[in-house]
């Protein structure tokens, strides 16, 4: 395997974002900030890969757009995953690793605004014997909480926990849509949304948009002095049934952690819970020991942009190997209802081959 | 760092229809997949990932539809992609399938793409109206029709040309027994077709199907062991703006670069000469004079020609669509991944009716959005030297 | 004023899908009263029965008529539920056992209040008074001990979507979603512009296009437009295609002309509809002008512009737009 490293990162998140739902203003930025981080133009980027939804956007073929945003004359090396943006970042890893190209750009985008972000999602259910119900992400979410803590495994308490931690950290993110910590008897306190289940303990809709930046050995020394070298990322995905899959686990995020070697040692862990209990689902299937710091960026219970929400994990996780504040990070990505697909990325400041 | 050899050695298609009303999305897939996987002598648990291709989620109305199919295509447990790229989707999928190969990642890979378009109506799907935007929009016929018009401007090309590609590619496909239309047409009765979307005529233009095509990539040291394996020699994927100031969209310069970047990864230097057959994305007639020209198999101009002369024909110099290619069945979400598993089967001796005699390389090829999203690969009877 | 013009769109189709033999089981069993699950490979029941078995991969076959009643093994309280569920006022979604089955399935269940729900209630299937043969022909559960006793099994036997022996074939699920649509904040003052009966257009800071309407980012580039450039409402038609097909959803009755109409002082087409001359002597090369609709009709749409129609010039020479092309 060739080294890869994420060398930038830049996102914005937002309520209630006003523009186009193809979010080509988002973009722009984002693209200049990942510019001025790397010191390259367009010309260095030897693959673009995007990920985002037709449904969020209420429109056929709406990341066609966005690409305008690149500049794509002359034409670029493009492709597009339906998912959120840290799959983008596997295809244009497995990319690098074929040797075609050495640098790649990626991105993803959504306005969760524009429609009805729960009802939405009842889209993602099987079409025959659920959609028809419309069951709500936060219905199922909640059903889910509710099993565990009618089998001991979390309950409301460790749950505001999570949340209260999560808010208290947002307080340093700048594009957190939801900060301010107090204290879990005070979150506790407050009324109950979907049983067992409190706002608080389910991610805000927010719109928004990211980008990751990856090189391969020499491109990412050139950009960074401690580039984030990615030395482990897999992917899995269960089935969706509620039938046939235990709700209270995520065997696919600990084949994930497993197929990567295992966690062990990581200081940092941003992961992509968007309900509370669901952190606590994964620290236990990831097998994260008690001292991990998990989610220092306030992660997406204070914002989580659908189809970036996965990917800006990463970034997070990659700038604290930057800047130092750790050696070895862990980042999680999720898609599906109750924690169906997870993906998960160790980076680590030194190289595979160094010790 | 090189890339791992990787090959097809399963190839599956549905037999395309109007409506399967036969089975469910699941079942669709699964029937293509199995013919995959039985043709590659492979059962669904010895593959390592699954990679899920498929247009607009809107033409089924199911968001992300691979996440409820994962249980059912077997891909609970194992690694699953989706992708989307509009029309050239189906390449683009099996591209991303062949990079898990490539990149050493997994061993056996197997990705399906389909489109069940009967659960709603390709038409609106494509044409939901935009506010503040004047609603001239048609559906693909009418996004396309205004460039075939210009095509034929640009070119010269006598106006029988679109009915000789329809004639031809519908007639290829008596010999192909999954293919959606089944009916021997003369260029005669092509061109007193309804006038659909002017300059295009009811025969030119593409079906409405639903379908599904599979396909098993696998590594070098499975693949040696496979009796007929079609050895990928080169994949490409390039975009470019559905609509930019002054941008080519007859001859789009996101094709040509693809080509261009093709050739030259597969070693090859004159197309036109060492491609033995090529399954080429064409779903209004007059795209396939147009992509000959853009794939670099004609000069500029001149595509129209090959046609006009029988070239393209399943004993020409350049077969194209032996299979009877997207005019012929077209599940869109899977048709770009039928183009590229007919060039496998060129490649392996396995097309039956209709084989080309002696295919060494073949062309698989896909488009999509405004002529603006292109995916291709080639494929090789001998194992490329690295 | 909003920076940006917003409008609502809604995105609506009844999609017809054919469920294929075991769902349909499922379903012609639900149009009779009876909850049809299957035994896995792996010794478990589960209603809906999987198409495919998880283990095996094979399809599924072994089926098994479980009971209309069943156990509560989780549940949560939709406060605030959202158009198309079963209920519009507040109501319950658990997982529920159906007796026989070892494994729970989701649907509804109707109780005042959330402090009537708990885990392991003991519940009962309420059914459609007319079956259509699918999920919603059970109706939600119940508490078991609440409510008169409802007809069960075997009370109701239409056939739905085939000939009566053949049981469900296929259903029909209506979509039907609210967007706020947005327009960019560049096609936005384009779009409030033509309220003025001005077209405007933007040029590329980059390259120096101008584009109309203008971008959020120059296709080329990568950067917004930005010095606004009026533009003429006379241009030469490009090229075009006559719209003879009818489809859903379609706003103008065809036939009509579809064309790109490149504006003078504009480096892109616009599309938009040329009248006022017969379908068939419309050409490349045609110069037009914008006929607008009266004042009292115009809003922030480029429908304030009726049509194009021939100016009566002499075409444009092809020079002038082949590499608009
Ligand atoms: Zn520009």
């Amino acid at each position: 395997m060739r080294d890869v490293a994420v060398v930038g990162f830049a996102q914005r998140q937002m309520q209630d974002y006003d523009g186009s739902p193809q979010c080509a203003e988002l973009l722009v930025p984002v693209f200049a900030e990942c510019y001025e981080q790397t010191g390259w133009t367009k010309k260095d980027v030897g693959f673009w890969c995007s990920g985002s939804s037709d449904y969020l956007a209420g429109r056929a073929f709406s990341f066609v757009s966005a690409i305008d945003s690149i500049g794509v004359l002359p034409p670029v090396n493009e492709s597009h995953v339906e998912m959120d943006a840290a799959w983008a970042l596997y295809e244009a890893w497995l990319k690098i690793q074929t040797g075609e190209v050495d640098t790649a750009v990626v991105f993803g985008f959504g306005k969760s605004s524009a429609g009805v972000l729960r009802r939405t999602l009842a889209l993602q259910l099987d079409p025959y014997t659920m959609t028809p119900l419309w069951p709500d992400t936060v219905s199922l979410a909640a059903l889910q909480a509710r099993l565990g803590i009618d089998r001991g495994l979390w309950d409301e308490a460790a749950m505001a926990e999570v949340a209260n931690r999560s808010l208290t950290d947002a307080e340093k993110n700048e594009y957190a849509v939801r900060a301010g910590g107090s204290s879990v008897a005070d979150l506790l306190a407050r009324p109950v949304f979907a049983d067992p289940l409190r706002k608080h303990d389910c991610a805000p809709v927010t719109d928004g948009a990211a980008a990751l930046v990856l090189a391969a050995g020499d491109r990412a020394r050139e950009v960074r002095e401690r580039p984030a070298w990615i030395t482990g990322i897999a992917t899995f995905a269960d089935g969706l049934h509620l039938g046939t899959r235990d709700l209270t686990r995520s065997v696919s995020a600990a084949r994930s952690a497993a197929a990567v070697g295992g966690l062990d040692g990581v200081e940092v862990a941003e992961l992509h819970a968007p309900f509370s209990h669901q952190e606590l689902v994964l620290r236990s299937e990831l097998g994260l020991a008690d001292d991990v710091r998990v989610n220092p960026s306030g992660g997406p219970l204070t914002g989580n942009p659908m189809f970036t929400g996965g990917a800006i994990r990463i970034g997070e996780a990659a700038r604290r190997v930057w800047d130092g504040t750790a050696d070895r990070v862990a980042a999680h990505a999720t898609s599906g209802p109750a924690l169906q697909q997870n993906l998960v990325c160790v980076m680590e400041g030194r190289e595979k081959g160094q010790s | 760092m090189a890339k791992i050899p990787a090959a097809v050695i399963g190839v599956g298609q549905t037999h395309y229809r109007a409506k399967r009303e036969d089975v469910s999305m699941a079942g669709l897939c699964r029937e293509a997949m199995d013919r995959a996987l039985e043709d590659a002598g492979l059962g669904l648990d010895e593959v390592d990932a699954i990679v899920v291709g498929k247009a607009p989620d809107l033409f089924e109305g199911v968001m992300m539809p691979e996440l409820y199919l994962a249980e059912a295509l077997g891909a609970a447990g194992k690694p699953l992609l989706r992708v989307h790229t509009a029309g050239s989707v189906g390449g683009s999928t099996a591209i991303v399938a062949a990079s898990l190969v490539q990149a050493g990642v997994h061993r056996k890979v197997l990705t399906v793409s389909f489109e069940k378009q009967s659960e709603s109506n390709a038409m609106w799907a494509l044409s939901v109206p935009v506010p503040f935007v004047m609603p001239v929009h048609a559906g693909a016929g009418g996004y396309f029709a205004p460039h075939v018009r210009s095509y034929i401007r640009r070119s010269g090309a006598p106006t029988h040309i679109g009915a000789m590609v329809a004639a031809k590619d519908r007639t290829n496909a008596l010999r192909n027994p999954y293919a959606h239309l089944r009916e021997e047409k003369t260029v005669e009765q092509v061109l007193s077709s309804t006038m659909l979307w002017d300059p295009i005529r009811y025969d030119e233009t593409c079906p409405s199907s639903d379908g599904a095509c599979a396909l098993v990539i696998a590594s070098d040291d499975v693949a040696q062991g496979s009796a007929d394996p079609a050895w990928i020699h080169g994949t490409v994927m390039r975009s470019e703006p559905t609509t930019a100031a002054e941008r080519d969209q007859v001859n789009p310069q996101a094709g040509r670069d693809a080509a261009a970047a093709l050739w030259k990864q597969a070693g090859i230097t004159d197309p036109a000469a060492e491609i033995d057959a090529a399954e080429i994305y064409v779903p209004f007639s007059w795209f396939e004079p147009m992509w000959l020209e853009n794939l670099g198999f004609a000069d500029e101009g001149e595509g129209w020609r090959l046609t006009e002369a029988g070239e393209t024909g399943i004993d020409g110099r350049i077969p194209v669509n032996c299979s009877g290619g997207v005019l012929s069945s077209n599940p869109i979400g899977a048709s770009g991944m039928i183009r590229f598993g007919e060039a496998a089967l060129q490649v392996r001796g396995a097309a039956g009716d209709h084989q080309v005699d002696g295919v060494r390389r073949a062309l698989g090829h896909a488009y999509g959005g405004g002529s603006q999203f292109f995916s291709m690969w080639v494929l090789g009877v001998d194992r490329p030297a690295n | 004023m909003s920076r940006t013009l917003q409008a609502p769109v809604t995105v609506a189709f009844d999609y017809t899908r054919s469920v294929g033999p075991v769902l349909g089981r499922f379903f012609t069993g639900l149009q009779e009263r009876r909850i049809v699950g299957a035994r896995l490979s792996d010794g478990r029941v589960v209603a809906p029965p999987p198409e495919f078995d998880p283990v095996t991969h094979a399809p599924t076959t072994d089926f098994v008529d479980l009971g209309d009643t069943g156990t509560v093994t989780s549940w949560t309280w939709v406060s605030e539920p959202v158009a198309g569920q079963p209920f519009d006022r507040p109501f319950a979604f658990a997982l529920v056992t159906p007796e026989g089955a070892t494994e729970p399935m989701l649907h509804a269940l109707d109780v005042a209040s959330p402090e009537e729900v708990a885990t392991g209630l003991r519940v009962r299937a309420r059914w459609a008074e007319e079956p259509k043969g699918g999920i919603t022909d059970l109706v939600c559960w119940e508490p078991a001990a609440s409510g008169p006793d409802a007809p069960r099994s075997g009370a109701a036997d239409r056939a739905v979507g085939g000939t009566e022996d053949a049981g469900v074939t296929g259903i029909v699920t209506p979509v039907s979603l609210d967007y706020t649509y947005a327009a960019s904040p560049e096609e936005s003052s384009f779009f409030r512009a033509l309220a003025e009966g001005r077209i405007i257009g933007q040029r590329c800071p980059a390259c120096g296009k101008v584009y109309v309407p203008p971008r959020p980012a120059c296709p080329v580039d990568g950067v917004p437009t930005e010095e606004e450039v009026e533009l003429s409402d006379t241009g030469t038609v490009t090229t075009f295609c006559v719209v003879n097909v009818p489809f859903l959803g379609q706003r103008i009755t065809p036939p009509y002309v579809s064309a790109y109409v490149l504006l003078d002082g504009a480096d892109i087409a616009i599309q938009h509809l040329i009248l006022d001359i017969p379908a068939e002597e419309v050409r490349m090369g045609l110069r037009v002008r914008a006929v607008w609709k009266p004042r009292a009709e115009w809003g922030t749409t480029i429908e304030n512009i009726s049509h194009f129609a021939p100016t009566g010039e002499p075409d444009a020479d092809y020079e002038t737009y082949q590499h608009h092309l």
